[in-house]
């Protein structure tokens, strides 16, 4: 009998250091399962971060570069640029790519890179034990704010979708979550599109994806679902920000009409 | 091809195409601009890569992302500017990935000034990032010479792997003077479908490449630490470059300096020649991996009564020169580093107290 679900060519058979309930390895399989149905595992190089995710080489099985903090964006410029016909991805979480990284992306989705990003929002910094992230909500308690992340000291969480979404330059952003099969679905959707959308030469290309931390949220797996969905999802919605329109409407948003 | 005559920037910029290297990231910085001014129209012709950065920490990972895709890639900058890029140079040294990195000197500390120095020295050959990183440095005291030394920087990257620096100072970059280039690109880089994520299509394998510098293992930390430590070893015996001058005959003092201070040097030496007062140089050439037999022996030189470091910074390679000579002889520092170049004038004072105090 013809098996229907695999585990992706482009998985190792490594089991993953990630925690009971951490989402990340969801969201590895949504980049190896892409990479598979496109075919282009020969020709991609992926970037690690700095984060729990600074090991994903030992999981997804197609050429790597591991980032210093936050860099990865640069990284993913300098190959794309000197090798256009590759395919490159940059996954990175939201200390590397929101706080340390935040000129890096910024700017490597203005000039239009033709590379993508699988942005992993988890509100925290997951690798070193939990401190506050730019993205942590309101209240929330982390190992550096015990108190609760207080907004009149040290601002609100970034919505890096809709920030991005506001430069001129063409671009794929969106925002999924992978918190239940129905949403891991619409993520994998937006997560092929955004490779096909560099594939096309299209544009750059942003999938932000909201995800689990049980271990340093203090919470249950279980809980630790529920909690994006009540929590984090009002304040992060669901949905595409940005899609590569025709020049005219850029044109038309930037004032110049030449 | 004929000589022409060239700012040392400009010249920089072209020996690197000339050298085959068609990639090149960069950020603005006094005094070497005219790097990235050039290469922004010179590498659309040769079908190259320019790219501005957003920043030299950006542009420093723009080079390790391209340098670990097994292209040939460079950047200029100066001092701070440096400072910026000096994770990333750690980061390369620890990855073992090949690239070239130009620092055009100027003053320091802070923002410092915009005129030439000689400040960057310990920077480059000690302290280069965190962790035991090293970089083969390069310093060029002419136009011609630094077109030379980015020309021999290349193959000289990949024969190791590490990144190579060209530290040269401000009037190295400013600088007009005739320089000569070969008429042929150089040959293509050496083969590194060993290690570069140049895609597993592109090199016929099934098998992908890494390109890291983790190891959360001590054992594996420590073994790519002792890969690291023996190719600067190597460098040491393979690669360390220096020039004597005047030092054939017997002399009563020896200068060591380099870069565009040695010939400031060479010409006070041959004024005091004329005194009747000789005074050898050995200009190294590689800072890193320093001229240390070629110091100690000319210091060792039958008449030779005192060392002087002379260079534009407070006294940074004095600290390698005394390490050389081990306290055979006395060894003193001279220098200025707020833009001014010391005058041949000044040199021979320098020489004549000196000798007389002894
Ligand atoms: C330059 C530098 N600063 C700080 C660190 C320490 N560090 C490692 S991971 C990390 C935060 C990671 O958090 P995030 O990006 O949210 O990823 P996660 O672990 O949650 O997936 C920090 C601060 C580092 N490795 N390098
Ligand atoms: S610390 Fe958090 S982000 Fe990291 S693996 Fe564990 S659950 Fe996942």
């Amino acid at each position: 009998m013809a098996k229907t679900f695999k585990k992706p060519d482009c998985m190792t058979d490594q089991k993953t250091h990630y925690c009971p309930g951490c989402t990340h390895g969801i969201i590895h399989r949504l980049v190896a399962e892409t990479i598979d149905e496109l075919g282009i595992r020969g020709r991609t190089v992926g970037i690690a971060p700095v984060g729990c995710a600074v090991l994903a080489y030992n999981y997804i099985d197609c050429d790597f570069q591991e980032a210093a903090h936050g860099r990865a964006p640069a990284m993913a410029t300098g190959i794309k640029r000197v090798r256009p016909d590759l395919m490159v991805f940059t996954y990175q979480g939201d200390g590397d790519l929101a706080s340390i990284g935040m000129g890096e992306i910024i700017h490597a989705a203005n000039r239009g890179e033709k590379f993508t990003t699988i942005f992993v929002n988890n509100a925290i910094y997951g690798m070193t034990g939990g401190q506050m992230a730019p993205t942590t909500m309101p209240n929330q308690r982390t190992t550096t704010t015990p108190f609760g992340r207080k907004s009149d000291e040290v601002g609100m969480p970034i919505r890096v979708a809709e920030l991005l979404g506001t430069l001129v330059t063409p671009g794929y952003i969106t925002r999924q979550t992978v918190i239940s099969p129905k949403y891991i679905q619409k993520a994998k959707r937006a997560i092929k599109q955004a490779f096909i959308y560099q594939m096309e030469k299209r544009c750059y290309s942003l999938v932000e994806v909201l995800s689990t931390c049980p271990t340093n949220w203090g919470m249950t797996p279980q809980d630790a679902l529920q909690w994006v969905q009540d929590v984090l999802m009002p304040y992060y919605p669901l949905g595409d920000v940005k899609v590569p329109d025709s020049e005219k409407v850029t044109e038309a948003a930037a004032g110049t009409a030449n | 091809m004929p000589k022409v005559l060239m700012k040392g920037n400009e010249a920089i910029a072209e020996a690197a195409i000339r050298a085959g290297c068609l990639n090149y990231f960069a950020y603005p910085i006094t005094p070497q601009s005219e790097v990235a001014e050039y290469l922004s129209w010179r590498m659309p012709e040769v079908n190259g890569v320019f790219l501005q950065g957003e920043s030299e920490v950006a542009v420093s990972y723009m080079i390790f992302g391209a340098a670990g895709a097994g292209v040939r890639v460079f950047t200029t900058s100066s001092s701070p500017g440096i400072s910026l890029m000096s994770e990333a140079i750690s980061y390369l040294c620890g990855a073992q990935l090949p690239a070239v990195f130009v620092n055009i000197m100027r003053g320091g500390p802070g923002l410092g000034g915009i005129l030439p120095s000689q400040a960057d020295y310990l920077q480059a050959t000690k302290g280069i990032g965190h962790g035991d990183c090293r970089l083969l440095v390069m310093a060029p005291a002419s136009v011609q010479e630094a077109a030379e030394m980015v020309m021999t920087a290349f193959p000289l990257a990949e024969k190791y792997r590490n990144p190579v620096m060209i530290l040269g100072d401000g009037l190295i970059g400013q600088m007009m003077e005739p320089v000569e280039f070969p008429d042929q690109l150089k040959s293509e880089a050496s083969n590194k479908d060993g290690w570069a994520t140049n895609g597993m299509d592109h090199r016929g394998s099934t098998t992908r490449n890494l390109v890291k510098s983790l190891f959360l293992d001590a054992e594996q930390l420590n073994d790519n630490n002792l890969i690291l430590r023996a190719k600067y070893e190597r460098m040491k015996k393979e690669d360390v470059r220096w020039e004597c001058w005047n030092t054939e005959e017997t002399y009563d003092a020896l200068i060591v300096s380099y870069g565009t201070m040695s010939r400031v040097c060479k010409t006070a030496i041959s004024m005091l020649k004329e005194e009747g007062i000789e005074v050898g140089l050995v200009r190294p050439q590689t800072l890193f991996p320093f001229p240390e037999q070629a110091v100690r022996q000319a210091a060792q030189k039958e008449g030779c009564r005192v060392v002087l470091s002379v260079e534009m910074s407070m006294g940074q390679m004095v600290e390698d020169v005394e390490r050389c000579v081990q306290g055979a002889l006395p060894v003193k520092w001279y220098g200025k580093c707020g833009g001014d170049v010391p005058t041949p004038e000044e040199i021979i004072d320098l020489v004549k107290t000196t000798l007389s105090s002894l």
